[in-house]
């Protein structure tokens, strides 16, 4: 597989003397004759040096000042003078047409609604034609244009190669490298330690050890973990975190669902707390009072769970970790709108459909003397997508 | 002393002016020659060359508008309670990033155009990129010596998704905040072993922290860019110095390339081209909504909205996700391998895996290792047209999955319909759009041999005396002395099928909108030719492209 003869002399050869696709050597002129030569004589030279040879170059129009030529010069100037108009358009608009937010429905809400198409459309109308003028442009009034280059492509020529290789051998001779094995590894071992060294620079300061709490690091534990022994209630949340609601357990309908946070009394007067709590990623809980008489199914371990029909779950999907914010009361299935994984409400939410592998967790709860709920303790497994350490 | 230092024969004052500046620079920088030769390249020209070119359009009004956008986004996960213009939001505890992105798109005066485009810019570049693929793949332009290409275009693919992704997640509303969630937090997670280091690593603690967004933004507006931009660079260079690849045609071989030269065809086209695409950019910003943040409200773990899904990019990831079965695996009764991690980790890198080394597997079953700059019609190369037809479907199967609950929801379909509608259709569609595509390779092949045989269908039917019907062809290649067609060779390029592919529907008058031209300027030499430049036929004397084996493989150079 070597190149052809033709192209191989060619690379080899000296840089004043690339060939034509023929036979014929090309002559370089004296600066004498190219001082004499026409444009077009000169662009004939540098073709020949550039392998390249012109099969058509036609004038669009070589009569000048036909119908044809001169409506060709209007469409092309047509679409500049539309991108001059629209440009105009742009300024003005993006000027004087009201910009400022109207709510929807006020009086001139409208023409707010039509700024951005007003100021898209004009600009992007201005753009547009000047692209469109540049090439009508090229269509209708540039020479066609039909050239064929020779590629050059492949191995580089004999000479190129042998010669580029014994430089590169030479020097690898000269420097003795070969021999030093004594360099060759110290070298290796500076290169690769320093090389481990920039890594832990660039990456150390990321590192951060998610069990520095042991069994008590986030992944494991959430909200609902009572501190010193405080209880933990269910609370309700309309949109203000410090607006605390507590659930009673007569509050829910039967066959309804209520989200629910945790809520400690030490933190009633602390807004950012409150705010904090609303807000976790790992302490909303569904709350969802099943219709009397429905059979219930509990997990091993967590039969004293609920209070009555009242089952407090995880709202973090066990699949990857949205809200699964829909409760079906007729299936009695909790649904997740990331990716339909469906929760059997009755039967310890576990997945009866979809990508999710494990039940949502469960939350102990009770009620105090007063009648408002309460956690007993916090969930007994991680809530939420899965991970190694996660103990099945 | 080069030509272009040579003012002398155009005696204006400007042209003496360019032709003394021209020299000064040359004699500085001795740029000349390689000017003269890069201006005197020659770029085949054909429609689905302009997909890649549109992809890097798109990424030139990206850089432009993300810096514009940069100047007014603030990233920063710091708590505000917005009191601005926006009356639905008043009152609403949010991040800085998301006001500031509220803030683009209410106060800022045309700050909602830019934000748009920027997102249709995003959406036009992955789209283009896959399309520009497809044409690669399927015109096996991917062929050595251009394997490294393909390599850096899957690079590019990659990136410019993630980059997408990061850029969707940087207003911190409600859906970019569940794509975080599932995207990023959960699939990393999921990872065995290193997961929850590394997600403690990358988003500094539980989900989803305080630092994300600032990491984000820095990656989307610095890191990225800067890596796509070198690869672009890269990935352009060689197509500029390999030379692009051309289809088999009149006077085209192996060996050279047929078209225009960049000065000033090309350049002039090519240029046009991009300003006609930031032209339909802006019109698509100013007319098409997209992702209206702040009706959507600021991220909220404990909320979702329903019908949640991703930019179109990255829906193929949300699709397997949501087909895959609930398969868990557990370790020595003591660790956990999330299901998630089976599609999304292992499941796309080992498609992103064969996607790169697509040419590589190619070479080996072929044995095809010679040098190509020709390409090769889809329907020449039944077996990869189909492969890639089966890869594609694979792939739209898995966005129309992510659409499931739109679809059902649509449709009147319950979800756990659709679910397993999407989990047959991922097994049973593949294969049976690679049957159908091979098959249709075929018949195109033998229409086009049926044509070279016999002729064109001419659509007239003759009685001869005897009675016997027969059906009149227009051969391509004349008749020889019994009147029968010369069969001619398939040379890989296309094959005309009507008889108006050979002008027998003739040219219309030349003229206005309301009258033609005096006849005296109908000529072609008073009124243009008008016809595409690659029409012109070379000397006939010239080598033939196409092969009678055209598409199979072989080294052209013996
Ligand atoms: C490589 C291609 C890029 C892609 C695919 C991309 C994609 C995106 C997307 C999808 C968004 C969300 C848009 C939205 O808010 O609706 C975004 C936001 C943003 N991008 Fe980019 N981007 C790219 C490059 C850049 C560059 C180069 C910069 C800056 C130099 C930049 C700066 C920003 C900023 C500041 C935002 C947030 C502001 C906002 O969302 O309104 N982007 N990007
Ligand atoms: S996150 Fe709930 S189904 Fe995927």
């Amino acid at each position: 597989m070597s190149a052809p003869p033709e192209s191989e002399s060619h690379r080899a050869g000296s840089p004043s003397g690339p060939q034509g696709h023929g036979s014929d050597e090309l002559r370089i002129p004296t600066d004498a004759e190219l001082a004499e030569m026409s444009t077009d004589d000169l662009v004939r030279l540098g073709n020949r040096i550039d392998d390249i040879e012109v099969v058509a170059d036609r004038a669009r129009f070589p009569v000048p000042g036909t119908r044809a030529e001169k409506r060709a010069e209007r469409q092309v100037a047509g679409w500049f003078i539309l991108a001059a108009i629209a440009g105009l358009a742009f300024i003005v608009a993006f000027i004087a047409w009201p910009h400022e937010w109207v709510p929807p429905g006020d009086p001139g809400s409208t023409w707010y609604a039509l700024y951005t198409p007003a100021i898209g459309v004009t600009l992007g109308v201005s753009i547009l034609a000047v692209g469109m003028g540049v090439i009508a442009y090229s269509k209708k009034l540039l020479p066609e244009d039909l050239t064929i280059q020779q590629r050059h492509d492949g191995r580089s020529g004999e000479v190129e190669r042998r010669t580029a290789a014994a430089r590169l051998v030479q020097a690898g001779q000269q420097s003795g490298i070969g021999r030093r094995k004594l360099i060759v590894r110290s070298i290796g071992a500076a290169g690769g330690v320093l090389g481990a060294g920039i890594l832990v620079a660039a990456f150390g300061g990321l590192v951060k050890n998610p069990w520095k709490e042991g069994d008590q690091s986030p992944l494991l534990v959430t909200d609902w973990r009572s501190e010193n022994g405080e209880r933990v209630y269910l609370r309700k949340f309309d949109g203000d975190p410090t607006d605390v609601v507590l659930v009673r357990a007569g509050d829910l309908e039967p066959g309804s669902m209520e989200t629910v946070f945790p809520f400690k009394e030490s933190q009633r007067n602390d807004p950012e707390a409150l705010t904090e709590e609303v807000r976790s990623s790992d302490s909303p809980v569904m709350l969802i009072r099943l219709r009397p008489n429905v059979p219930v199914i509990k997990r091993a371990g967590q039969e004293d769970f609920n209070y009555g029909s009242l089952f407090a779950y995880s709202k973090i999907c066990s699949h990857m970790g949205c809200p699964t914010s829909l409760y079906e009361d007729q299936t009695m299935r909790i649904l997740c709108p990331c990716h339909q994984s469906q929760f059997q409400a009755n039967e310890y939410a576990r997945p009866v459909f979809g990508p999710a592998a494990r039940p949502l967790a469960q939350l102990p709860i009770t009620v105090d003397d007063q009648g408002y709920l309460y956690a007993r303790s916090d969930f007994i497994e991680p809530v939420g997508p899965g991970f190694w350490e996660r103990r099945p | 002393m080069s030509a272009i230092t040579t003012p002398r024969r155009s005696g204006s004052t400007a042209m003496k002016l360019v032709g003394t500046a021209a020299d000064e620079i040359d004699s500085r920088i001795h740029p000349a020659g390689g000017i003269r030769r890069q201006i005197n390249k020659v770029f085949p020209t054909h429609w689905s060359f302009m997909l890649g070119e549109i992809a890097m359009y798109s990424f030139i009004v990206l850089l432009i508008s993300g810096t514009w956008l940069a100047v007014f986004y603030d990233p920063s996960m710091a708590e505000t309670t917005y009191e601005g213009t926006y009356a639905g939001l008043r009152g609403v505890v949010m991040s800085k990033a998301y006001e500031s992105t509220v803030n683009i798109s209410i106060d800022v005066r045309g700050g909602l155009f830019i934000r748009q485009i920027h997102h249709w810019a995003a959406l036009l570049f992955v789209a283009a990129m896959i399309a520009h693929m497809m044409r690669t793949f399927f015109t096996g332009a991917f062929r050595r010596p251009r394997e490294t290409n393909w390599v850096l275009g899957v690079v590019l693919l990659l990136t410019g998704m993630i980059e997408g992704f990061i850029g969707y997640s940087l207003p911190d509303d409600l859906l970019s905040g569940t794509g975080i969630r599932t995207g990023l937090s959960a699939i990393i997670l999921s990872i065995p072993v290193i997961g929850t280091w590394l997600h403690w690593a990358i988003v500094g603690g539980e989900f989803p922290g305080d630092i994300i967004i600032p990491r984000f933004y820095i990656v989307h507006v610095f890191l990225l860019p800067g890596i796509i931009l070198a690869v672009i660079g890269v990935h352009v260079a060689l197509v500029w110095f390999q030379k692009h690849t051309q289809f088999p045609g009149p006077g085209r071989t192996e060996r050279n390339v047929v078209g225009v030269r960049i000065l000033p065809t090309f350049a002039t086209k090519a240029g046009g081209f991009m300003v006609v695409a930031v032209g339909v950019m802006a019109i698509m910003a100013g007319v098409f909504q997209i992702n209206p943040i702040w009706k959507l409200g600021p991220y909220d773990p404990t909320q979702v909205s329903a019908g949640s899904q991703p930019d179109f990019y990255m829906a193929v990831f949300d699709g397997a996700v949501r087909l895959w079965p609930s398969w868990e695996m557990y370790l020595f009764g003591r660790y956990t391998i999330p299901s998630i991690f089976f599609p999304a980790v292992i499941g796309m890198g080992i498609l992103t895996t064969l996607l790169a080394l697509y040419p590589l597997i190619e070479r080996k079953l072929t044995g095809d290792g010679a040098h190509h700059n020709l390409l090769q019609r889809p329907r020449d190369v039944p077996v990869r047209t189909a492969t890639g037809m089966m890869a594609m479907a694979f792939y739209f199967w898995l966005v129309v999955a992510c659409g499931n609950d739109i679809i059902g929801y649509t449709f009147d379909i319950s979800l756990n319909v659709m679910t397993w509608i999407g989990r047959i259709g991922l097994l049973v569609i593949p294969p049976v759009v690679y049957f159908a595509t091979y098959r249709i390779c075929l018949g195109l092949q033998r229409s086009d041999r049926e044509v070279l045989e016999h002729g064109i269908e001419t659509g007239h039917i003759k009685r001869l005396p005897h009675g016997e019907f027969i059906e009149v062809h227009q051969p391509l290649g004349g008749v020889d002395d019994h009147g029968h067609a010369i069969p001619l060779a398939y040379q890989g390029s296309k094959v005309p099928k009507r008889m108006n592919d050979l002008g027998y529907s003739g040219h219309p008058v030349k003229g206005g909108w309301f009258r033609p031209d005096p006849a005296e300027e109908q000529g072609d030499i008073h009124a243009g030719s008008g016809t595409d430049p690659l029409q012109v036929e070379p000397g006939s004397d010239r080598e033939l492209a196409g092969r009678p084996d055209a598409g199979r493989p072989r080294d052209v150079r013996d």
